[in-house]
């Protein structure tokens, strides 16, 4: 029973995310039929929102985005055995490091600011992912607890700014004021107008474009790079890595902080693509969705642009569900999610098993 | 009662985890008010034994029988309940907890702790003035000191009314003092008519305190022996056991200048304890020096600080005449100095199961230009190298990206092979270099090894197996409680001389 | 006097607040005295809040409504169970689905059964658990300095709010007076032990997943029937995870639990009373310095900076025979 659960590499890839995503949205369906609503018909409602107009598919894509930031910063950490619980936090704090750099600087051109806001917002996310590295390996506190407590410290740092320090002069609500256009990353409808190409009108910007090419980095760093071989190392088995020389606590430290930087990307989707300023709780929860995205990729940046697409649907096509239906809301989405972690993650075993059992059974009636 | 049945009698025990045969078609039978030793080396089955009698394990197949009656015994509830007390290795205590609460843990007697701790209280009295065990029950176990800890296993035994009584490596953490405190209080309990079972590696306390001793070995009772009648060498001798090995052939070596020195070595393990006790050696290029021991002896841990892994308390270990304290501290700098290691469990060390073959090959010398300028990895010549590698090493199959779990033992012992001889070592460290390997790979490896020695390599070779030593060696030491015991050359020794010397007997045999 | 009138207005809304932290706080020092890592305290409560405030609704009793909160929470600590202990899942993985299947399942179904936004309907009468006022409190109130103290700290909770004390003194008791204690304050520690001791490590940890799920089932009734009248979507609003804080500042212990619980309330209840409020010398305090020092607190003490937090040894790890 401690020997983890053999199954062929494509089941396991596949077979197995696909398999807890069923089982989730079966329990989901459940659900729906239980507050007596139909469930194809919902599903059906659901796909059409997501994925019936030009307008619902960049709601999608704009949602995804979000997730695959949240889902890779999970994942990175995955594959250095470390479970980095605090997306939420970093991608807050990213939304500071973003506004800050926009205050200041957003009278200069965009060329300037935008990059200048971006790798803000990698910055603050990364040190506040650093800073729980930092003290598991020097402190011995676990980066579960601090990354938790973490997300609550950032949520009170940035309400505390807002309210006191760099809120719009003379308003009450909690947000700065409106950044110039030139800290404004376009839209995608706006970014393929110039080029002549029209589409259909939607907060899909061009962070998705920064989503794709951080999910091939991802994929270069963790397979191709002499780091992601040492950060698979660690993940893999902590004795290898201490054999060949590699520090494990230099490898959590950064780790932990690229974690934290992807999560602060989040960000920019938001912050800087869409809002346009910096206001409180725009990570709403993106954060531990990427939980259940990474597991569901099973920490692979393409199965994390899959798993980050399905969860878009849900977002976008649950969005207008609830316009349908109103009976059923978007808690859905959040409740889909929490059984995909399950099922995908803390239950695997209950479809690994079984499955490994049958391949054994057709192995030994082929040979 | 039945006066003449055996306290425990075991007979066909069979247990398998998973591939390994951990026990096979095991007899034992322990006569009531004896001490008994049960000798093997790790992982030769004594444990996985014990713990089948104290039903920790269900075995497979066999019988039990206690005191004459068949019994089974499917939990260590059903032991205790059997009279069946057992002294893990690794203590069972709680540490936070204090000693009465240890004690009465499973033995609470009643829902209320109140009126079972003034009973506990009692019966701990008497037990330590019956045996001289005294204890402050107030004590919280885990701020005592190991030999106290250890008395604290006892005494939970002997409050549960435990007739038979099994130590698991119990001096395996004691000082010689505690250590001889546990054998005087073996011979009272055995006096009193409890019988015990003593599992150890150490051949002079089964000399010391034993009146019977069985030997295992790779799962098998091998022999059961009145302990009057025997030597630690032959004891030695049957642990060890051989395997067939083909005759390796070797022409003289021809040592050039010393390479690796040792001086005044002392190596403490995470816990404190001393493993390695002030040894001291050298080794020269073109010869290979075999370490022989039984296992658990501080090879290990030499072997660890020698390749960078493990820091030494105190001494010195020189390469070419430079301190690699100073000029090459980590495992990383010990390779680009040219010390290479071939660990002793390549599972844990020596390879990354989850990792492809390819990737395994290049395990410590990830960072290498030849695997990718800068930054990158380039797995195309990750794949080319380990491609080569594979065919000069006659690794299967031959499939760069097939996981390194799935290949057999050999063939994974041969990626490790390839990939540090491939790296010019100075100095080879080589630990367990055939362990878990089959028969074709064992020759293929002994002689890659000759022809890196005959080629100017410092090879340190450390084994459990006498057969390896004495015929690859040019020199072989021999390390018994993590002290060198002696040195000999192949020309000059024997099986019984070496077994001497791992029994930590140090006069010459005759 | 209007100072003191302050203090006793703090500490009495500060007693409020802890009330689910205390539930919580205790909930998680049964399941990871046991070695079950739970961060699904904020989930159980949650569910255990829409599903109290649900049952009271429908049979406009609160004590029907303890019981359904306490049945949903104990579910959840089910599932928790199940992963964690049968199926040696990731515990910490286990806790964020529980967190996030609450907080989606009480908002969708509370919206579908009641349209109002998640909320459930407002209750009153015998559906909440009124204040209990202790004999004589009004008239004892008028005498100064200890009649206030009477009234308002002493008597005027709801029955639940007692109950937190009773389940304080239980746990400790329990804990370390008893043979359940016993074995579970060392399964925690080293399950092998328990193991070797011929004592199911299964069953104790179930038992002790069990109780969590009947704590935050009462914490949860607390919120939704006791401090307000009826459920809000997400209204424990890191509740749990402030009492996750408040365990690891009391070192797994009962009554260091009670107390940080407390003092946690506490500061919520400053912080509340200190918004907008200009303190003469000082200048106005910023609310957030105070809601963030639960978990700076908690930050500061597990990386031993102050004391040093060690959980129990084998928490978060299941239980695998070792060969």
């Amino acid at each position: 029973m401690s020997a983890p659960i053999e199954l062929p590499k494509w089941a396991d890839v596949s077979l197995v995310p696909v398999l807890a995503v069923i089982v989730a949205f079966l329990v989901a369906g459940l659900v729906v039929l239980g507050i007596g609503e139909s469930p194809v018909r919902a599903s059906i409602l659901l796909v059409q929102g997501a994925l019936g107009s030009g307008e619902g598919i960049g709601y999608t894509l704009y949602y995804a985005t979000n997730f695959i930031f949240t889902g890779l910063a999970v994942a990175v950490a995955f594959h250095a055995g470390l479970f980095n619980i605090g997306g939420e936090g970093q991608a807050t704090m990213g939304g500071l490091g973003a506004a800050l750099i926009c205050l200041k600087l957003d009278f200069l051109p965009w060329w300037i600011v935008l990059p200048l806001a971006i790798m803000g917002a990698m910055a603050f996310g990364a040190v506040w992912a650093f800073i729980p590295g930092w003290l598991q390996v020097k402190r011995g506190s676990h980066v579960v607890i601090t990354t938790i407590m973490f997300n609550f410290l950032a949520a009170t740092l940035v309400v505390y700014l807002l309210v006191n320090v760099i809120g719009k002069p003379g308003s009450m609500s909690p947000e700065t004021r409106v950044f110039e256009a030139s800290a404004h990353l376009p839209y995608l409808h706006e970014a393929l107008a110039a080029f002549g190409i029209t589409i259909p009108q939607s907060p899909l910007n061009l962070s998705f474009v920064i989503a794709l090419v951080a999910s091939f980095l991802v994929w270069l760093l963790i397979w191709h790079t002499k780091l992601g071989y040492a950060i698979r190392t660690v993940g893999h088995s902590p004795s290898a890595a201490t054999y060949a020389g590699i520090s494990i606590g230099k490898i959590t430290m950064i780790t932990m902080a690229i974690s934290g930087a992807l999560a602060g990307l989040l960000a920019v989707n938001e912050i800087l693509g869409v809002q346009g300023r910096l206001l409180l709780e725009f990570s709403s929860g993106y954060g531990f969705i990427g939980i259940a995205v990474a597991l569901m990729g099973r920490a692979h940046p393409l199965g994390i642009i899959l798993a980050a697409i399905l969860f878009g649907m849900l977002y976008q096509g649950g969005t207008e569900l609830s316009f349908e239906m109103p009976r059923v809301t978007r808690d859905m989405i959040v409740a889909i999610s929490g059984l995909v972690i399950l099922f995908a993650g803390a239950l695997d075993g209950l479809i690994r098993r079984p499955m490994a059992g049958a391949f054994a059974r057709l192995l030994k009636s082929e040979g | 009662m039945a006066g003449q049945a055996p306290a425990i009698s075991l007979s066909s025990i069979d247990k398998r985890f998973g591939e390994v045969r951990a026990n096979k078609d095991v007899n034992l039978t322990v006569a009531r008010g004896s001490v008994h030793g049960i000798v093997g080396e790790n992982g030769a089955g004594k444990s996985t034994l014990m713990s089948i009698l104290y039903g920790f394990y269900e075995a497979d197949r066999g019988e039990i029988r206690i005191n004459g009656n068949l019994v089974r015994i499917r939990s260590p509830k059903e032991a205790i309940a059997n009279g069946i007390g057992m002294v893990h290795q690794h203590f069972m205590l709680v540490e936070p907890l204090s000693v009465i609460e240890n004690v009465m843990l499973g033995a609470e007697g009643g829902a209320m702790l109140a009126k079972g701790e003034a009973k506990m209280r009692a019966a701990l009295a008497k037990l330590s003035a019956d045996y001289g065990l005294a204890i402050d029950p107030d004590a919280i176990v885990g701020e005592l000191p190991v030999g106290l800890q250890q008395r604290v296993e006892i005494l939970k035994a002997l409050v549960r009314g435990a007739e038979i009584l099994i130590l698991d490596e119990p001096t395996a953490v004691l000082t010689p003092d505690e250590a001889e405190q546990l054998f005087a209080l073996l011979h009272a309990l055995a006096g009193q008519g409890k019988t015990i079972v003593l599992i150890t590696h150490k051949l002079h306390e089964i000399m010391a305190v034993t009146d019977h001793v069985s030997v295992m070995r790779r799962g098998e009772m091998v022999a059961t022996l009145e302990t009057a009648a025997t030597s630690p060498a032959e004891l030695a001798d049957r642990m060890v056991g051989r395997h067939v090995l083909l005759d390796v052939s070797k022409g003289p070596a021809h040592p050039g200048a010393v390479r690796l020195t040792v001086e005044n070595l002392v190596i403490r393990d995470a816990h404190g304890s001393l493993k390695v006790k002030n040894i001291n050696f050298s080794l020269r290029a073109g010869e290979i020096l075999g370490l022989a021991g039984v296992a658990g002896n501080g090879q290990s841990e030499l072997l660890e600080a020698l390749a960078g892994i493990i820091q030494p308390t105190l001494g010195r270990i020189l390469l070419d005449g430079d301190d690699l304290a100073l000029t090459a501290p980590t495992p990383a700098d010990r390779r680009t100095h040219g010390v290479l290691h071939i660990p002793e469990d390549r599972q844990r060390m020596g390879l990354v199961s989850a990792f492809s073959a390819a990737e395994s090959m290049i395990l410590g010398f990830q960072s290498e230009v030849a695997f990718g300028s800068g930054p990158m990895l380039s797995t195309e010549a990750v794949r080319a190298h380990t491609e080569t590698q594979m065919e000069a090493y006659d690794i299967r199959p031959r499939d760069p990206s097939l996981k390194t779990s799935k290949f057999s033992g050999g063939n994974q012992q041969k990626i490790v092979l390839a990939r540090e001889i491939e790296h010019h070592p100075k100095v080879l460290l080589v630990g367990q270099p055939t362990r878990g390997v089959d028969v074709g790979a064992i020759e293929f490896i002994h002689k890659r090894l000759i022809a890196l020695r005959d080629a100017g390599v410092a090879i340190l070779l450390v084994s459990v197996e006498l057969d390896e030593i004495m015929s690859l060696s040019d020199r072989i030491i021999v390390m018994c409680g993590g002290v060198i015991t002696g040195e000999r050359t192949p020309e000059t020794t024997n099986d019984r001389d070496l077994g001497l010397l791992m029994a930590g007997v140090t006069e010459r045999a005759a | 006097m209007e100072i003191y009138a302050t203090l006793i207005a703090i500490t009495e809304s500060g007693l409020r607040l802890s009330v689910p932290l205390i539930f919580a706080c205790l909930a998680g020092l049964w399941s990871e005295r046991s070695g079950v890592v739970d961060i699904g305290l904020e989930g159980k409560m949650l569910a255990a809040a829409f599903a109290a405030a649900a049952a009271a609704s429908a049979t406009n009793s609160a004590v029907i409504g303890l019981a359904a909160g306490i049945i949903a929470s104990v579910g959840f600590a089910l599932i928790h169970g199940f992963a964690a202990i049968s199926q040696r899942g990731n515990q910490i993985v286990s806790g964020v689905a529980i967190n996030m299947l609450a907080a989606g399942l009480t908002a969708l179904v509370g919206n579908a059964w009641y349209a109002q936004g998640g909320r459930t309907p407002p209750l009153e009468g015998d559906a909440r658990f009124q204040p209990l006022t202790w004999p004589g409190a009004e008239i004892i109130d008028q005498i100064p300095v200890i009649g206030p103290l009477y009234a308002h700290i002493l008597s005027g909770h709801s029955a639940l709010a007692y109950c937190a004390l009773i389940a304080t003194i239980l746990s400790g008791f329990v804990l370390a007076r008893t043979r359940f204690g016993l074995r579970l304050r060392a399964v925690g520690e080293n399950p092998a032990a328990v193991d070797t001791a011929g004592v199911s490590v299964t069953k104790l940890r179930y038992a002790a997943v069990i109780i969590a799920g009947v704590l935050c089932g009462f914490g949860g009734a607390y919120l939704s029937l006791g401090q307000a009248a009826g459920f809000l979507t997400n209204m424990t609003a890191g509740k749990g995870f402030i009492a996750l804080a408040a365990l690891i500042f009391a070192k797994w212990r009962a009554w260091p639990a009670f107390w940080t619980c407390l003092l946690f309330g506490l500061l919520d209840a400053v912080a509340i009373r200190l918004q907008g409020v200009v303190v003469p010398g000082i200048g106005q305090i910023p609310v957030q310095a105070i809601q963030a020092l639960p978990y700076l607190m908690t930050v500061v003490l597990l990386a031993g900076f102050i004391g040093k937090a060690i959980p129990p040894k084998a928490s978060g790890l299941p239980y695998v025979k070792e060969r």
